[in-house]
């Protein structure tokens, strides 16, 4: 199925079988393979891409569905020697151990902070017209998508508040 | 994942006609494709609806709101409208799934996903649901995440949705179209099917039938509040939750809407609970005699034991809650 599509900024033309999911013409035919494969079912979150800005499972998506869709995945937020704040923030804070899930965990934070930004409230904000605050609770439940095996979750918890410290 | 056809369809006319010759509507995808990953579902061909015009939230000529089933779970959420006048809707909404999936998944598809029964999803095991007739493996095995209310000897499934107990508190309904042309309304209580001895047949939709949109009738007099309890804090489906609206006139209850998720095939609601609530004052008696009357049928299956006792605990908590703080 022919499918027109911006990946980082790049316009892609990829004819692939319609089973094909974002994430694995990703990984297997644009060689993107910083988005990572774990459960392949959105329990996870290591596949977590943007698309149009918004965070999504790149697992359970078709990539034919994405005609037009612009997609950044974690290549297209920074590369060595030009990290995004939330790159540098996982770096610095030890937000990782064995690194899996961090693509997705970058990405997802990178969306959730826009979220917050934007006003969105989640599940532990308590007043729903009010502006919510980046608190660990916050973070935890706008995070919940994205699993660590390693259990990381103090430290990137500390790298996401850092990171949108910089940005604010 | 199986062989399959795939369309982007123009018009909802036409992907109605194509889903009627054996096609599978697909939006969001994100319950479908894990399915279909499993061969838990295996459609012979995808008519991508995500180019038809249902994305807008409007209002409507009586003060409600018509949702178009393209709607992400995130935006319906966040809409302003939604979070000032049905909250309750809102509240279920962020307490389902995770950011990634409420931005995928749809208002549409949010109703017609598939229980998160083990053994639907287990193709080793048979399950009434999956294959008719081959037998239900839930009720003497894994059934803690499944239904007290409503079930059949046939099949014990529970409905995973948080939006569509919400929904049915606040009376939405469903409009439709079919392949002819033309359109329906139905009552969520309608939209559903219980098990009974077809547990496949879990809606009244025909083939080809899409889902165009849900209508909020206008805002609700009281206060609401949608109560979820689960075995962990996120990300997880409900054991049993409780969406409620209630509001106090001179100390009585003058309405209670209450819609339970977790206990049954379908988002519950018991229109006698609600009565034996309407013009009484607020007791913790009054309470546990609402439980009363909505567990009275409630059975267990071993497993899932707990969750009668635990609607029971989790219905007097909201109530206490409701009434309280619209006593303030």
């Amino acid at each position: 199925m022919e499918t027109n599509l911006t990946i980082n900024g790049t316009e892609q033309r990829l004819d692939l079988d319609p089973r094909t999911t974002l994430l694995d013409a990703l990984r297997h035919h644009l060689g993107l393979t910083g988005s990572k494969k774990g459960c392949d079912h959105g329990q996870c979150g290591a596949c977590t891409v943007m698309v149009n800005g918004r965070r999504i499972n790149a697992c359970l998506t078709l990539v034919c569905m994405h005609d037009g869709d612009e997609v950044t995945t974690i290549e297209g937020l920074g590369q060595p020697g030009n990290l995004s704040p939330l790159q540098e923030a996982f770096v610095n804070e030890d937000g990782f151990q064995c690194g899996y899930c961090t693509p997705g965990q970058i990405c997802s934070a990178t969306a959730m902070l826009k979220e917050i930004s934007d006003g969105w409230p989640s599940h532990v904000t308590d007043d729903l017209d009010g502006k919510a605050k980046l608190t660990a609770e916050e973070i935890s439940e706008r995070m919940s998508g994205n699993l660590c095996r390693c259990s990381a979750y103090p430290n990137i918890v500390e790298a996401i508040r850092k990171a949108a410290g910089e940005n604010t | 994942m199986r062989p399959f056809g795939y369309t982007r369809a123009d018009t909802s006319e036409s992907a109605a006609r194509q889903a009627a010759s054996g096609g599978t509507f697909i939006a969001g995808g994100t319950n479908l494709l894990d399915l279909m990953k499993l061969e838990v579902m295996a459609p012979e061909a995808l008519i991508d609806i995500n180019r038809l015009d249902l994305g807008a939230i409007e209002e409507t000529d009586d003060g409600g709101l018509r949702i178009g089933a393209l709607v992400s779970n995130s935006d319906l959420a966040n809409d302003a409208r939604i979070r000032k006048d049905w909250p309750v809707l809102s509240r279920a909404l962020l307490a389902g799934a995770s950011g990634q999936l409420r931005n995928k998944a749809t208002t549409g598809g949010n109703l017609l996903q598939r229980t998160r029964c083990l053994y639907f999803y287990d193709r080793a095991m048979p399950c009434n649901k999956r294959e008719p007739g081959a037998g239900c493996s839930a009720k003497d095995g894994f059934n803690r995440i499944l239904a007290v209310l409503g079930t059949s000897e046939h099949c014990i499934a529970a409905h995973p949705s948080d939006m569509a107990v919400a929904m049915r508190a606040l009376g939405a309904e469903v409009e439709t179209l079919k392949e002819n042309g033309s359109t329906r309304r139905l009552t969520l209580d309608n939209l559903y099917l219980l098990p009974g001895d077809r547990p496949d047949q879990e809606t009244v939709l025909e083939p080809g039938e899409l889902i165009t949109a849900v209508v909020l009738p206008a805002p609700v007099d009281g206060k609401q509040t949608y109560r979820k309890v689960r075995d962990r804090a996120s990300y997880a489906f409900a054991l049993v939750s409780v969406a409620g609206i209630a509001k106090l006139e001179n100390g009585r209850i003058a309405r209670a809407n209450l819609a339970f998720g977790g206990l049954a095939p379908k988002p519950w609601r018991n229109a006698e609970v609600e009565a034996l609530l309407t013009g009484e004052a607020p007791s913790e008696d009054l309470f546990n005699k609402a439980a009363d009357l909505l567990l009275a049928e409630a059975q267990g299956y071993g497993a899932n034991d707990f969750k009668i006792p635990l609607a029971r605990r989790t219905l007097v908590s909201v109530l206490n809650e409701l009434t309280q703080e619209a006593q303030q």
